[in-house]
């Protein structure tokens, strides 16, 4: 009996398999860009050092981990100064601070959010400049 | 020996519960504090000029508020983002006005003078000093500062409502839908909030850390609205409580409100 | 064990169909709700718990009714109720289940609901009503299908079962008095604020529930080709008839202190639901109805040669389960906002999203209990064994 049952269970591991490591061969050979960030933003450009919160390699790995802090601290602790590295106090604020000057959400932000498909919901509340006239 | 149908289930269900719950654990244990490159011992808590008490305090003079004025909630709903719906249902207030036998049950009676029926005292969030829709909350949103403010914490609301069926006061107003479109100028300085979580006048904390009054107080063109520290024997608030005879709302429930109504 | 819930007649299937057709109905709405926000419902600034809650807080008391059968049994050595601990144990399942998912579905930001558990705030019942609710349902599932695979190959359970069992005995007292106290500790709502509200919800849980339960086996002696025994059916029906005596005593002796110490602002509510206030009566007709209803049903409970006729016992049971889902699901939840706190009347009803989204955790509710009470058909006739002759508690 066990053998009449290897004409499911074969096709049913092929298909797993395949299923399984598409992601792994499906782009081959297509060339996938990885995400171009603007950085010349008119508040950047006008920076004499052009230096973030933190350095570029932090803020890719930590960014989201960094905000949760900081939301934390400031709305939970009262707690809305932030001393970076090397000494530079900033404000915890995600438009306050990070988005004066990454004012470009769609060509920075949204650049490798939509590559890795994250959505933050972030925005539903916090507000990015350029979306509101004062 | 093959395994039974059930020992091989439960061999597996082991396997993977001991695959995947060390990883389920470390968001857990990892909590929210950043590798941070930084200082992490934060040299100046505050921001310069931040206003500081023990027990902030708001006294409205009832004697100087006119009924026909909405000065303080323009000013609250305009820089706080509260959206404007159109109806009651779905209505978002923190601050408005209601008539004196409302704000004071059973204080007016049917010989009450014209005076107090005219009277169209705002109310808001009192900050009270036992707050129970703090004492309700299952996860924190909503919380008490050392310094008496009843705080909201947005991201972290799941929007249960206990919180508006525990006030006394009716205080607390529910994102029914998304408030967005719905606030007619957009101040871009304060975020707004999103569908789902539950909001409230919150003594414009956001002011009081940068050294600003509330802005109902600001814009009070009667200059009825005192804030101050009700514990600082010296603030104005102070003087004036010891002053004028003052009322609170339903202040036999052991809330302990923070808003004085001068009569 | 499962297996057995995929075999079944005819009607069997159908209802299924139904149910899962009911259920994706639900679902579509429910989507809709996540896409809009609570605002589909008829909830407002003033009643912000509507028909969500108010099913989850009936659903509370027939889960904790699986203690009616356990307790006799279990501790005091009542075999009559023997063979259908377990029926009483699945039913606290599919109810606990649906309590989850209705406070799952009035949730304005569900996806944040493990914040309940990543920041606990152990001041706040509703944390504890998470605790307990949980707890409850891993223990119901737990204990009744342990019994149910014991019986199935008529072998004595495996003694960790036992002090399980015994656990939860407090544990279902502990679950809709934690549910009461969401309501009766709250300064600003009148109405719920009674010490006797813990104790009501205990008594209409000791009748809603087992009454459901002497249906469901009415309905299985019918057509499940199971008989539960007629001692059993009349003990629990004795049952329904001595809490809901009870409940209806809570009802008015809470109406005596409210109309004899006179206080406007508790008599006010209580105005509301029996004659309406300043206009407002739209829960008149449902509070009338489900005081007929009980009061109806307790004669047929407490009169024994009507209580022996199936016809009657099936009827007074059913006008017992709706009067208390009325009484308490709408009529507990709606009074607590009527007036509101600055003393305004805003009326509520149930939009038609509400309801498809209601009827969907229904729904889902009853799909759990069809197969669990399936398999226990299954299991039970195959054994063959005719009266309880097989004691489960050695």
């Amino acid at each position: 009996m066990k053998y009449q049952k290897w004409s499911l269970i074969i096709p049913g591991i092929v298909i797993f398999i395949i299923g399984a490591t598409f992601p792994f061969w499906y782009g081959k050979g297509k060339a996938s860009a990885p995400p171009a960030l603007e950085l010349n933003t008119p508040e950047i450009d006008q920076l004499a050092k052009k230096q973030c919160v933190e350095d570029t390699a932090f803020m890719r790995a930590n960014h989201m981990k960094l905000l949760q802090t900081w939301r934390d601290e400031a709305v939970r602790e009262g707690k809305r100064v932030y001393t970076a590295k090397g000494g530079r106090t900033f404000e915890k604020s995600l438009t306050g601070n990070c988005l004066v000057c990454h004012s470009n959400k769609e060509n920075f932000c949204d650049r490798c959010h939509d590559y890795v498909d994250a959505k933050p919901t972030c925005f539903d509340c916090h507000i990015v400049p350029g979306e509101v006239k004062k | 020996m093959t395994p039974s149908r059930r020992d091989f289930i439960k061999t597996a269900a082991a396997t993977v519960l001991a695959l995947i719950l060390p990883g389920s654990f470390n968001p857990v244990r990892a909590k929210t504090k950043a590798p941070v490159a930084g200082n992490a011992t934060f040299s100046k808590n505050n921001i310069a000029h931040t206003l500081t008490a023990k027990r902030w305090a708001m006294a409205v003079d009832l004697t100087k508020c006119t009924a026909d004025c909405t000065d303080c909630i323009v000013a609250c709903h305009t820089l706080h983002n509260v959206p404007n719906f159109g109806n009651p249902k779905d209505e978002i207030k923190w601050i408005w006005q209601e008539p004196f036998s409302a704000v004071f049950p059973g204080e007016q009676h049917a010989y009450s003078g014209e005076r107090l029926r005219k009277l169209a005292p705002p109310v808001f969030c009192n900050h009270c000093e036992n707050p129970p829709c703090v004492r309700v909350c299952p996860t924190g949103a909503t919380f008490q500062r050392s310094d008496g403010i009843v705080m909201m914490d947005y991201h972290r609301c799941i929007g249960c409502r206990l919180c508006m069926a525990a006030c006394p006061y009716g205080a607390r107003s529910m994102n029914y839908r998304n408030p967005r479109p719905f606030i007619d100028r957009i101040n871009p300085d304060f975020p707004t909030r999103a569908k789902g979580v539950v909001e409230k006048c919150n003594f414009c904390e956001e002011r009081i850390a940068k050294g600003l009054l509330p802005a109902c107080v600001e814009a009070c063109r009667q200059k009825a609205l005192t804030f101050g520290d009700v514990e600082d024997t010296r603030s104005e608030i102070r003087l004036l409580l010891e002053k004028r005879f003052s009322l609170r709302r339903r202040a036999h429930l052991g809330t302990g409100p923070q808003i004085y109504y001068l009569l | 064990m499962l297996e057995k819930a995929l075999k079944g007649k005819h009607g069997y299937w159908i209802w299924i169909a139904v149910l899962f057709i009911v259920i994706t109905i639900g679902f579509s709405f429910y989507l809709r709700q996540l896409d809009y926000g609570l605002g589909v419902t008829g909830m407002s600034r003033d009643v912000s718990w509507g028909l969500y809650i108010a099913q989850f807080t009936f659903l509370v008391g027939i889960a904790a009714s699986a203690v009616m059968l356990v307790l006799p049994y279990y501790l005091h050595d009542y075999k009559a109720f023997g063979k259908i601990t377990v029926l009483g144990e699945f039913l606290a399942v599919a109810a606990v289940f649906m309590c989850i998912l209705f406070v799952f579905v009035d949730l304005g930001q569900p996806s944040r609901v493990m914040n309940v558990l990543l920041h606990p705030r152990p001041t706040s019942i509703l944390f504890w009503d998470m605790v307990v609710l949980i707890g409850y349902l891993l223990i119901n599932i737990v204990t009744g299908w342990v019994i149910l695979s014991c019986t199935r190959k008529e072998i004595p359970p495996p003694g960790w079962v036992k002090p399980l069992i015994y656990l939860s005995i407090p544990w279902a007292i502990s679950i809709h008095t934690v549910t009461a106290f969401i309501y009766a500790g709250l300064p600003g709502r009148n109405f719920w604020l009674t010490a006797i509200m813990a104790p009501r919800f205990l008594a209409s849980a000791f009748a809603s529930g087992p009454a459901l339960l002497i249906v469901v086996c009415l309905l299985l002696r019918r057509w499940g080709n199971f008989d539960a025994g007629e001692k059993a059916i009349q003990a629990l029906a004795k049952i329904v008839a001595y809490a809901l005596a009870v409940s209806i005593f809570f009802v008015l002796v809470e109406l005596f202190t409210v109309f004899y110490s006179g206080l406007p602002e508790h008599e006010a509510p209580f105005f509301y639901l029996f004659a309406g206030l300043e206009g407002h009566k739209n829960l008149v007709p449902w509070m009338w109805a489900s005081t007929i209803l009980a009061f109806g049903a307790l004669i047929p409970l407490i009169v024994p040669p009507l209580r022996r006729r199936t016809g009657w016992l099936a009827l007074a049971c059913v006008a017992v389960f709706v009067a208390f889902w009325i009484e308490k699901g709408l009529g507990l939840i709606i009074p607590g906002f009527i007036p509101s706190p600055l003393e305004t009347i805003t009326e509520y009803s149930p939009t038609g999203t509400e309801i498809a989204i209601t009827l969907g955790v229904w729904s889902a509710g009853l799909l759990i209990l069809t197969l669990l009470y399936q398999i226990f058909i299954a299991v039970r006739s195959e054994l063959h064994v005719t009266g309880d002759t097989f004691d489960m508690k050695r």
